[in-house]
């Protein structure tokens, strides 16, 4: 159907091409002007260079309002995250009025001094104090963003160990994710993809002999106690993939042949995070359009989609082959308790090896 | 044919040359016919990627949908008319190779280097013919292995344009990496290595080559512009080279470049000691200067479109070649802002960021600089003109977002988001692609000696104005809301729903803007041979092109190459009754040249 109406559409415009051309040709057979613009045209397109303004400024305010309550401005889940949102918009901010204001200029000088004939331009080559204002703007204003943003930087890639951390791997492979929890000693065993023995159900390639893997957990599912600051320690077996956790403004690429890391502190729990008013309205908003789509896909007599309820999840973000875009895994963020309860559900590693 | 360097005269030009069919069109060492065969190759490639961009467009929105025009193109790639995920990455990789490297580098420096370099210099032709004859059939002969890489069994190389190994190294881990990926290499590497032959010569022919009084000083912004773009080649592309070239050693010869430690399908393999993250800091070595590679020639022409077309000098002239010379110089040393998340110490995070942002400043003198020559001009709106305000509007909207992905704070929740596809599309995509096309309207006449349509010309450019803006805009927004890029379908992950709408609106915006460039297309092949015939100086421009005759001829000028008596801007100056004066009209008694 949408094949049927592209095709049309693009039928449609070709034909309007073919006709405005044709129309366009006989205007200009018995023109003799050339085809240098004249005093017509550069009154018409000055208009529409404010014409086109307006519509920056239109589409500009269309998307603040109608796409700008984003995830990304509110809604973090973790310690630093503020932090970063508060950089975040603070350069937005910034952004909006130096595009607002440049673009004007832009746009109606290019209207005001549309050409005429007969007028002649000033001879206006070189200002070196203007040039200079405008060097020295940017410097400061940069200047004052590269230090805050270097703070920042520093602060959230600086993992301080005297918080003892829970420390979990996160492990990809194409396609999916693992993480490995470090049991009661809180120490990830060693490990290679060169001892992965899929006979034995050593799937992440633990080093059997070493003490500290033995009571390492591995699950398909990441669940984080909440104020509890984690450092993760990233590794792949295959090829690049990374770990993104937008909610938690998080992200670190897996690469195999070492192990990089990512540190961070959760503030908010699921449950939690469910009930804030604006996860409310996203997830009502998208739970309608499920309906309607659902609709559509039952009438074709195709399965209806799920109720769609918010969870954290953990991304795959880097190209990582075929099923790049479904390579995903839920993260939840409970009670120090709940997390309690959980984990010592979960199978200790020497207990989940197959012994032959 | 170097031997037309000689400034002197020619009496027996036109005479010592029997030229045949394959010397005029085919195998010639004219450097306007060299521009040309760079033109309509790049536009040929330029088609290739737009319908490609088109393709992944329609998936984006219509994920789950059978499509005829999927079928019609793709074959056994979309079974019922629904795309294969691998074709999808390798629509998405080739689209970017053909773009970045076939169209903006090849096809739009290659044309105006190629073009003006001799003629604005006051040269009659390249400082090699031959090289520069050797260097375009390099390029042709890279875009035929391109296009048949298309037709691989297991598909094209689908590992994005930045062929991360080890996906790009291993052809167990994706299809795209047997056969598409060797190609792709082999195509590259050649690309490379006529790059580098037209970056020599262009370097030589303006350091060597210009014409009496034709100081450094006095030269036209767009030779600076490729002067400097052909440094910028010289110094990165040889990474790029020696980075396939051991990308190609890991994949045939089993060395451990980039590889170590890999468990894959069910085995162990033996590399061991390589590290991935050394192929993204070659690759970027490269990479980030081809964004300059691709945006200053844009900007030169740009410059003198608008001072030309202001009927007023460029402001600023020695601000806009400091910034030339700055940009090169800090585009060589911000790459890892590319990889402030792979992996490096966060400490080099630091470095990049600051050498990032400070690119920012030489961006903003020549913002401003373009804007203050508007001011009080009398602007002619010629479609090249129009094409030259879009630059500087899109480069403003795409290069502020710049500010917040060299933040290395701010990255790491944007990085590989939509947000960045906006910034790069708008920044360099877009602005390059409007400096090509001002640069095609501008200097058709000189080209072919006849006039592009300037009605078509302006329904072209406000059609894709507006598109390009609807297309771009709210792709930012999607980026902040944490949409990755390279998805083949967000219909795995519920939480993106509410942005499929949002899709839906920017693939119509695409669809559109790419049907209106067939306007440009026809207006493009029907003036070659039956537009309007041309003046010699249809724009009155200073330039020393438009003081050669109309009809090509060897070596460029009957007779003696004209002298330079001044700079390149003398636009509406105080004392003349012309609008203009040529730079090949000496100075008036009393009349004194510009300080600049």
């Amino acid at each position: 159907m949408t094949a049927l109406l592209t095709i049309i559409v693009l039928v449609f415009i070709t034909v309007a091409i073919w006709q405005m051309v044709k129309i366009f040709d006989l205007a200009n057979a018995n023109n003799e002007n050339t085809q240098v613009a004249n005093d017509k045209d550069n009154r018409v397109n000055g208009y529409l260079m404010l014409g086109f303004l307006a519509f920056i400024y239109v589409i500009t305010i269309v998307c603040i309002v109608k796409w700008g309550d984003l995830p990304l401005m509110s809604n973090s889940a973790s310690a630093h995250g503020p932090k970063i949102d508060n950089l975040m918009i603070i350069s937005m901010v910034l952004i909006f009025i130096v595009q607002t204001i440049t673009q004007f200029l832009l746009y109606y000088f290019a209207f005001k001094y549309k050409g005429e004939k007969g007028r002649k331009a000033l001879f206006y080559a070189d200002n070196d104090k203007l040039e200079f204002i405008w060097t020295i703007i940017p410097v400061i204003v940069l200047a004052g963003l590269i230090i805050y943003g270097l703070f920042t930087w520093s602060e959230i890639m600086n993992v301080n160990e005297d918080d003892d951390p829970l420390v979990i791997e996160l492990y990809a492979q194409q396609f999916n994710w693992k993480a490995r929890y470090g049991g009661a000693d809180n120490t990830l065993g060693k490990a290679n993809v060169r001892l992965i023995d899929i006979d034995k159900a050593n799937i992440l390639g633990l080093d059997e002999s070493d003490p500290n893997a033995q009571d390492d957990i591995i699950t398909t599912e990441l669940h984080l106690p909440v104020g509890k600051p984690v450092l993760f320690k990233m590794r792949s077996q295959d090829v690049l993939h990374s770990a993104y956790m937008p909610h938690f403004r998080a992200q670190m690429n897996c690469v195999p042949g070492m192990i990089t890391q990512f540190g961070f502190t959760p503030t908010i729990t699921t449950a939690e995070m469910r009930e804030t008013p604006e996860m409310l309205e996203k997830v009502a908003n998208i739970n309608k359009i499920r309906l309607e789509k659902s609709k559509m896909l039952t009438d074709k007599g195709e399965e209806a989609l799920d109720r769609y309820e918010f969870d954290y999840l953990l991304l795959c973000n880097k190209i990582c082959g075929k099923s790049h875009y479904n390579m995903q895994m839920k993260i939840i963020v409970e009670s120090q308790e709940d997390y309690d309860a959980w984990i010592k559900e979960q199978k200790l590693f020497k207990n989940s090896l197959v012994q032959n | 044919m170097s031997a037309h360097a000689d400034t002197h005269d020619h009496d027996d030009h036109g005479h010592h040359h029997k030229e045949t069919f394959v010397t005029k069109y085919i195998f010639s060492q004219d450097h306007k016919m060299i521009a040309k065969q760079y033109l309509i190759t790049g536009t040929i490639m330029g088609v290739v990627g737009v319908i490609m961009s088109l393709m992944i467009r329609m998936q984006i929105a219509w994920p789950e949908e059978p499509n005829v025009i999927f079928e019609a193109l793709l074959g056994k790639w979309a079974p019922d008319g629904v795309m294969d995920a691998d074709i999808y990455l390798a629509l998405v990789t080739i689209h970017g190779t053909i773009m970045v490297f076939f169209v903006l580098t090849a096809g739009l420096s290659g044309t105006f280097s190629n073009l003006l370099i001799p003629l604005q210099i006051g040269a009659r032709d390249m400082a090699s013919g031959l090289l520069n004859m050797i260097s375009y059939w390099m390029f042709f002969l890279s875009s035929v292995i391109m296009v048949i890489s298309l037709f691989v069994a297991a598909g094209p190389a689908a590992a994005g344009w930045t062929i991360y190994p080890p996906l790009s190294a291993l052809p167990m881990a994706q299809g795209g990496s047997g056969m598409g990926m060797t190609l792709w290499l082999v195509s590259m590497a050649i690309f490379i290595a006529s790059s580098l032959l037209g970056s020599l010569n262009y370097i030589v022919t303006v350091i060597n080559l210009r014409t009496k009084g034709m100081s450094m000083t006095r030269l036209p912004l767009t030779i600076w512009a490729f002067f400097v773009t052909a440094i910028i080649g010289v110094v990165s592309f040889p990474v790029l080279l020696s980075a396939a070239l051991l990308l190609i050693m890991d994949r045939s010869f089993g060395t451990s470049f980039f590889l170590s430690d890999i468990f894959l399908q069910g085995e162990v393999l033996h590399y061991q000691g390589g590290s991935p993250v050394l192929f993204e800091h070659l690759f970027w070595f490269l990479g980030h200067p081809e964004v300059y590679i691709v945006i200053l020639p844009a900007m030169g022409l740009v410059s003198e479109i608008i001072a030309t077309n202001s009927r007023k000098p460029i402001f600023g002239y020695r601000a806009m070649v400091a910034a030339i010379l700055a940009i090169a110089f800090l585009s060589t040393i911000v790459w890892g802002h590319h990889m402030f998340i792979s992996g490096m110490n966060p400490f080099l995070g630091s470095v990049f960021t600051f050498t990032t942002l400070l690119i920012a400043i030489p961006s903003a003198i020549k913002a401003f600089n373009w804007i203050t020559t508007l001011w009080k001009g009398n602007l002619q709106f010629n479609t090249a003109m129009l094409f030259s305000i879009g630059l500087v509007s899109t480069f403003i909207t795409g290069g502020l977002t710049g500010i917040i992905l060299g933040d290395s704070a701010l990255d790491i929740n944007v990085h590989d988001t939509y947000f960045v596809v906006a910034h790069f599309h708008l920044v360099m995509g877009i602005s390059a692609l409007y400096g090509m096309f001002a640069g095609i309207y501008h200097w058709f006449p000189k080209m072919f000696g006849r006039m592009l349509n300037k009605n078509l010309g302006y329904i072209h450019f406000w059609v894709t104005a507006v598109c390009a803006y609807g297309v771009f805009f709210p792709m930012h927004f999607i980026g902040m809301a944490g949409l990755p890029r390279r998805y083949y379908t967000n219909s795995n992950f519920p939480l993106f729903d509410d942005l499929s709408n949002v899709n839906v609106i920017i693939t119509i915006f695409a669809l559109i803007g790419g049907a209106f460039q067939l306007v440009f297309l026809w207006n493009f092949f029907y003036s070659i041979f039956y537009g309007k015939k041309t003046v010699q100086n249809p724009w009155k421009s200073t330039t020393l092109e438009w003081t050669a005759p109309i009809k090509h001829i060897h070596g460029n000028w009957e007779g003696e190459i004209p002298h330079v008596h001044r700079w390149a801007y003398d636009y509406s100056k105080p004392g003349h009754d012309d609008d203009f004066v040529p730079q090949n009209i000496p100075l008036k008694e009393g009349e004194e040249e510009l300080q600049h």
